[in-house]
């Protein structure tokens, strides 16, 4: 057990090693070429003046952080170490449109996009698992065929197009789902923990209940488009992780032996269906990041996907580079979480 | 099994119908607060930084005051911060008398010591004059109204002659300087602030957190999401009816439209000539227009190649279809344009001959200034929605498709606004779509900003044109109080650009907005300026709650 | 499986690809789902002379008219025009042109590269291996399209910096696949014979392996191309892919996305064309993989 953990933390630093070292190369292919990173003071990279706005920075700091000519000669590793110290420690520099430091800005932006994405999963695996399982259950019949057709459809479809479907025909046809945003404008909620859901109830505001079904109102759609194309993949999978389940000896003896078709499923067979479909919902961070870039744009979601393609139409370099390192970072812990999951729910994996 | 899925099933139409339930409910807070879908992010809340529309509509039009200002609807000057001036005989001093008990806003950052007085003038135009004052490299923005109108320049000297009374000295009669001293950049700031970040040191906060003594005051800001207001509880006005106000920034026009009707927003900025069409389906709604005071252009940078070449110039405005474009992209709400000044402006030199659209008068031109074969041309719009171009992506395509025909290869170029104006001033264009919107009814306001030899510093002349001639008579124009020697100075003016072209002069464009009937007191600016103060709200539950709409 | 002649008992077995091809065509979903791919291939290569207008021409007297079965319609503009007056039904065609050959060239690229490692990384000494394998996995860990904005940021947005982006996120999918076919059959019998008859690597290589591992790399290949398509059009959407006045699907829906109210047959007709470009090539690669799988299990 201890030696898999220190397997799973040496791949993790591997991992974190291939991520830096691209990050940085990413930082000196960018057009201004010069390690910015390094104490830096947010400037005005064609005039060259400083771009004072982050009202942390003190004039000691300033007078410390010029952009240092000598640098750009140095050594390619010292450079690379230099960088690395830098990252460690959070300094991620500044936005070269607003000056507001990229490590704070992530965290401003990020619980948006997790919030969006567990909305997502839950949807995912709500209505996944049920139909997965139902699917199972008639397998060949006109409703596994049914489940299996609509799933495939659903892994074809590109999702800015059909977030502008259900938007048109949901919120501007019909009226029942908003149209953009997290929660409606009245509600003025102070950002404690950056999950609207969660604030709006931590708000003391006369009208913080009414914020709180607002935030779930605008959370639906948004997280139905990012949550379908997990959908079908939780849908297959669980329906053939359910098929091989379902044909096992020990089922049909539990049946035999008068236990319930529900308890049957439950208690038994989900449970050994769990690791393949484990196994999908790590695959799926990747995709509901990749979704999330372009249902944010559509919605209008102040997420760090619509972060990063707004700084990607700015040219605001340190904040595309501060963003893919975060966010890659971010999946990269998720992984692993992800595994450490797996691995305590399969006991053949704890006996290795 | 199926009893499970029924009870997701329930659970989600449960949730679903609770949450619609509770949006009737949230109309109490409505009725205090209205929600304006603006079109694009302010580049600060300061106005003093920038010449954008959408910036001072959230910061001085709300949040500040000036010495004098515009009568609502109008641009007639009365006073504001200061309650009357004398003019000496010779026009060059101008002491003004400010109003007594004005109080500062009290914010979460900044609790105000003592009322306005002279001080604050003399920080708020010192600030900008004064190379070396501690306020003047706070930002990399500049103060491009100030430089562009040469201020530095005009002004002598400001002289504080007592807490109430402040004078200006002039090196020159000028006439506009009052209608200048209503214009978004003169707002007068918090000088007991400015010594409170001293201290801190934290001069940028100036323009971030900004503290005024207009009717609105800041609360919250959240980049590209959203800017909240509440009304100052002790504007020297009397505090406002309304409660509270928030910008809900939406740089896509569909999408800010179908906030509308969806009942997200009160009021709507910018809207497209489609969604003018389409508001008559929703009876809930009013469309409120103004004729503008704007133009539009495409402004040709003739520090690059060929446009040094006025011949090139002159071809490319024989190659733009304006009434097409007037037709595609304004959907008809439009008027040519022929010289740098709307109609409506005096001076406006109605004999300025139009240059019809003549593709093969284009190429003859081409070919006598040296180019049989065309040539690359990079065309700069930006995928924003102005006031004077409701859509400068589409008129860049429809222009590339008449340029092809006369063998000039377009490549479009884009850029999010911000970023498009900063590199505009730069000069790192070369060709840009552009326009500009009248700020005081003078037309010192748009040849000055726009045309000046002062402006090609500041980067408000685009086209980088700096013809001594014209500067002269523009200058000489501004001097003299005399409408009629103005009318001359701008009519020869006038005559000077037309021949030599630094523009292709696109439109004029009406001024739309589409509001809820609910509010109340609401008008457009000339300036096409967004004034909440005044404003009230009729609470939603009375006559027109339900949104009925007509599918198409 | 064995078919026979008229005179002697003679059992002919088909090739292998015979064999494939008769379980493709017995999969009627997937054999339809190829019927509809070539015929947008066809659609695609002789677009001038099905398209009936130029697809940047705009007719600024038709702007918005809806498709032809509406009312208001007009059968010279079969599935309408868009907002500046472009007929719809020959961009689409257009677009088909622009995002099939994007997609083969992205693919092309991505496998030339992919496959190249992935012998290198199978047959190379375990150090080599085991640096293209972290890059890879990497790679592959990166959401495609997040990795492919980056690389656009940098190099700069339009068609050719497109394909370059895409095509680099595609590589550790092939070098993946072509690493563990290799891998795998290595490992098996015959191979080790003919090791032992002293075959020599190349022709090992050439007469053995490559043959062998061609089912996982030709899955491949399909999966790629589509996700070629969809990553192309999602650059598109963002502005990052092909610019304006391309017909390319993605753009045309970023332009049409502001008249959605509107104009709604400007977003659902090309929507429309890429869910059935996909859904039409993973039907296909379904069936792909289920007749070369079939073979296997027998």
């Amino acid at each position: 057990m201890l030696y898999l953990a220190l397997r799973q933390v040496l791949n993790l630093i591997l991992s974190f090693f291939v991520l830096t070292i691209f990050t940085f190369s990413l930082a000196k292919a960018f057009p201004d070429g010069v390690s910015f990173i390094v104490d830096y003071v947010p400037v005005d990279i064609y005039s060259g003046d400083s771009l004072l706005h982050d009202s942390q920075l003190n004039s000691s700091q300033i007078n410390n952080f010029r952009l240092n000519e000598s640098e750009q000669n140095e050594n390619i590793f010292i450079s690379y170490f230099h960088y690395l110290s830098q990252i460690l420690t959070g300094h991620f520099g500044y936005s070269t449109v607003r000056g507001t430091s990229v490590f704070s800005e992530f965290f401003i932006y990020f619980p948006a996009t997790l919030e969006l994405s567990f909305g997502a999963i839950i949807f995912a695996l709500g209505l996944g698992l049920p139909l997965g399982i139902f699917a199972a259950q008639n397998k060949n019949k006109w409703q596994d065929k049914l489940i299996v057709s609509t799933s495939l459809a659903g892994s074809s479809i590109p999702i800015f197009w059909w977030a502008m479907l259900l938007v048109l025909f949901f919120s501007l046809l019909l009226g029942i789902t908003p149209v953009a945003s997290r929660i409606g404008f009245e509600y003025d909620i102070i950002p404690v923990t950056g999950f609207m859901l969660i604030d709006t109830l931590l708000s003391k505001q006369p009208y913080s209940i009414d914020a709180f079904f607002s935030a779930i109102h605008h959370l639906i759609l948004p997280a139905i488009v990012l949550g379908t194309i997990p959908l079908t993949a939780i849908t297959r999978t669980t329906r053939s992780s359910m098929i091989r389940v379902l044909s096992e000896d020990y089922i049909r003896s539990a049946k035999t032996r008068g236990i319930s078709v529900a308890q049957v499923i439950w208690k038994y067979a989900l449970r050994n269906a769990m690791i393949p479909i484990i196994t999908v919902l790590s695959l799926q961070i990747s995709v509901l990041i990749a979704g999330s870039l372009l249902t944010e744009t559509i919605f209008s979601w102040p997420g760090a996907g619509k972060w990063l393609l707004e700084a990607v139409n700015r040219r605001d370099f340190p904040v595309i580079h501060g963003g893919i390192l975060a966010i890659a970072s971010v999946i990269i812990l998720s992984h692993l979480a992800l595994d450490f999951a797996s691995m305590l729910v399969d006991p053949k994996w704890r006996q290795r | 099994m199926i009893n499970n899925n029924i009870y997701y099933v329930a659970f989600l139409c449960a949730s679903s119908i609770l949450s619609g339930c509770h949006n009737q409910q949230s109309s109490t807070v409505r009725d205090n607060v209205l929600v304006y879908c603006s079109e694009a992010s302010p580049q600060s809340f300061n106005p003093q930084l920038v010449t954008s529309g959408t910036t001072f509509d959230a910061s001085s039009r709300q949040i500040y005051n000036r010495l004098v200002e515009f009568s609502p609807g109008t641009s007639l000057i009365t006073e504001s911060l200061a309650t009357r001036w004398d003019i000496s005989a010779d026009g060059k001093e101008y002491i003004f008398y400010l109003r007594k008990g004005v109080e500062f806003q009290t914010t979460d950052f900044f609790e105000p010591k003592r009322p306005f007085n002279a001080d604050d003038v003399l920080f708020s135009f010192q600030r900008q004059w004064k190379s070396n004052h501690p306020f003047h490299n706070t930002s990399t923005l500049g103060f491009p109204y100030f430089e562009s109108m040469a201020l530095g320049k005009l002004i002598k000297d400001i002289v504080k002659l007592d807490d109430y009374r402040v004078k200006f000295v002039l090196n020159n009669p000028d006439a506009p300087f009052l209608a200048t001293l209503a214009m978004d950049f003169a707002s007068i700031l918090s000088e007991e602030y400015a010594q409170q970040l001293i201290l801190k040191n934290d001069l940028a906060a100036m323009d971030s957190q900004p503290v005024g003594t207009g009717p609105f005051q800041l609360t919250r800001y959240q980049a590209d999401a959203f800017i909240r207001y509440k009304a100052h509880p002790k504007y020297w006005k009397g505090k406002e009816q309304l409660g509270g106000l928030v910008f809900a920034i939406t740089p896509d026009p569909s999408l800010r439209f179908a906030r509308l009707i969806a009942g997200e927003c009160d009021l709507m900025a910018k809207p497209l000539p489609i969604h003018l069409k389409a508001t008559a389906d929703y009876p809930e709604f009013k469309t409120l227009s103004e004729p503008g005071s704007n133009i539009s252009y495409l402004a040709m940078n003739t520090n690059k190649k060929p446009f040094d070449d006025p011949k090139v110039r002159r071809a490319i405005n024989f190659a733009i279809n304006k009434k097409l474009l007037i037709k595609v992209v304004y959907n008809g709400n439009a008027e040519m344009a022929k010289n740098p000044i709307p109609p409506n402006i005096w001076s406006y030199k109605h004999s300025t001959p139009e240059i019809p659209f003549a593709l093969d008068k284009a190429k003859e031109l081409l070919d006598s200034a040296g180019y049989p074969d065309g040539f690359e041309l990079e065309l700069w719009a930006a995928p924003v929605q102005r006031s004077y171009n409701p859509n400068a992506i589409k008129m860049a395509e429809l222009i590339q498709q008449d340029l092809g025909k006369i063998n000039i290869r377009t490549k479009i170029v884009s850029y999010e606004f911000g970023t498009f104006l900063t590199k505009v001033k730069q000069g790192q264009h070369h060709a840009a779509l552009l326009g500009w919107i009248g700020d005081n009814g003078d037309p010192d306001n748009f040849f000055s900003s726009l045309l000046s030899c002062a402006a090609t510093s500041s980067g408000g002349n685009a086209a980088f044109w700096c013809n001594t001639e014209f500067d002269e008579l523009i200058t000489q124009a501004g001097r003299t109080s005399i409408i009629k020697k103005r009318t001359k100075l701008y009519q020869d003016a006038q005559q000077i650009f037309s021949q030599s072209l630094p523009w292709v002069p696109i439109a004029h464009s009406k001024q739309f907005i589409i509001a809820h009937k609910r509010i109340n007191n609401f008008h457009l600016a000339p300036t096409d300026g967004i004034y909440f103060s005044g404003v009230s709200l009729t609470p939603l539950n009375e006559s027109f709650v339900s949104t009925e709409k007509k599918a198409n | 499986m064995a078919s026979q002649s008229q005179f002697y008992h003679q059992t002919r077995i088909p090739s292998t690809y015979a064999r494939w091809w008769k379980h493709f065509y017995e999969n009627k979903l997937a054999f339809i789902a190829l019927v509809i791919f070539v015929s947008m291939c066809l659609v695609a290569i002789f677009a001038n002379f099905i398209a009936p207008y130029d697809p940047t021409l705009s007719f600024t007297d038709a702007i918005h008219k809806p498709p032809s079965w509406y009312d208001a319609g007009d059968t010279q503009f079969l599935l309408g025009t868009d907002y500046i007056g472009r007929d719809i039904f020959s961009r689409l065609v257009f677009g088909a042109r622009l995002s099939l050959s994007l997609a083969g060239a992205v693919v092309l690229l991505s496998a030339s590269a992919g496959i190249f490692l992935g012998v290198v990384s199978a047959f190379a000494n375990s150090w080599i291996d085991a640096l293209i394998m972290r890059v890879m996995d990497f790679i592959l860990a990166l959401p495609s399209l997040l990795l492919a904005v980056v690389i656009v940021a940098v190099i700069g947005r339009g068609l050719p910096n497109a394909i370059y982006a895409v095509a680099i996120v595609l590589i550790p999918h092939f070098v993946l696949a072509t690493r563990t076919a290799i891998k795998h059959e290595i490992l098996k019998e015959y191979v080790t014979a003919m090791r032992l008859d002293g075959a020599s690597k190349t022709r090992l290589f050439y007469h053995c392996i490559l043959p062998n591992i061609l089912p996982p790399i030709i899955i491949q290949l399909t999966l790629a191309f589509s996700t070629a398509i969809l990553e192309i059009a999602s650059l598109g959407f963002l502005g990052l892919g092909a610019q304006a006045p391309h017909p390319e699907w993605g753009t045309i829906l970023s332009e049409s996305h502001n008249d959605i109210l509107f104009a709604s047959w400007t977003v659902t007709l090309p929507g429309l064309a890429i869910f059935f470009t996909l859904l039409s090539i993973n039907l296909v690669g379904d069936g792909l993989r289920d007749a070369m799988d079939l073979e296997k299990n027998k």
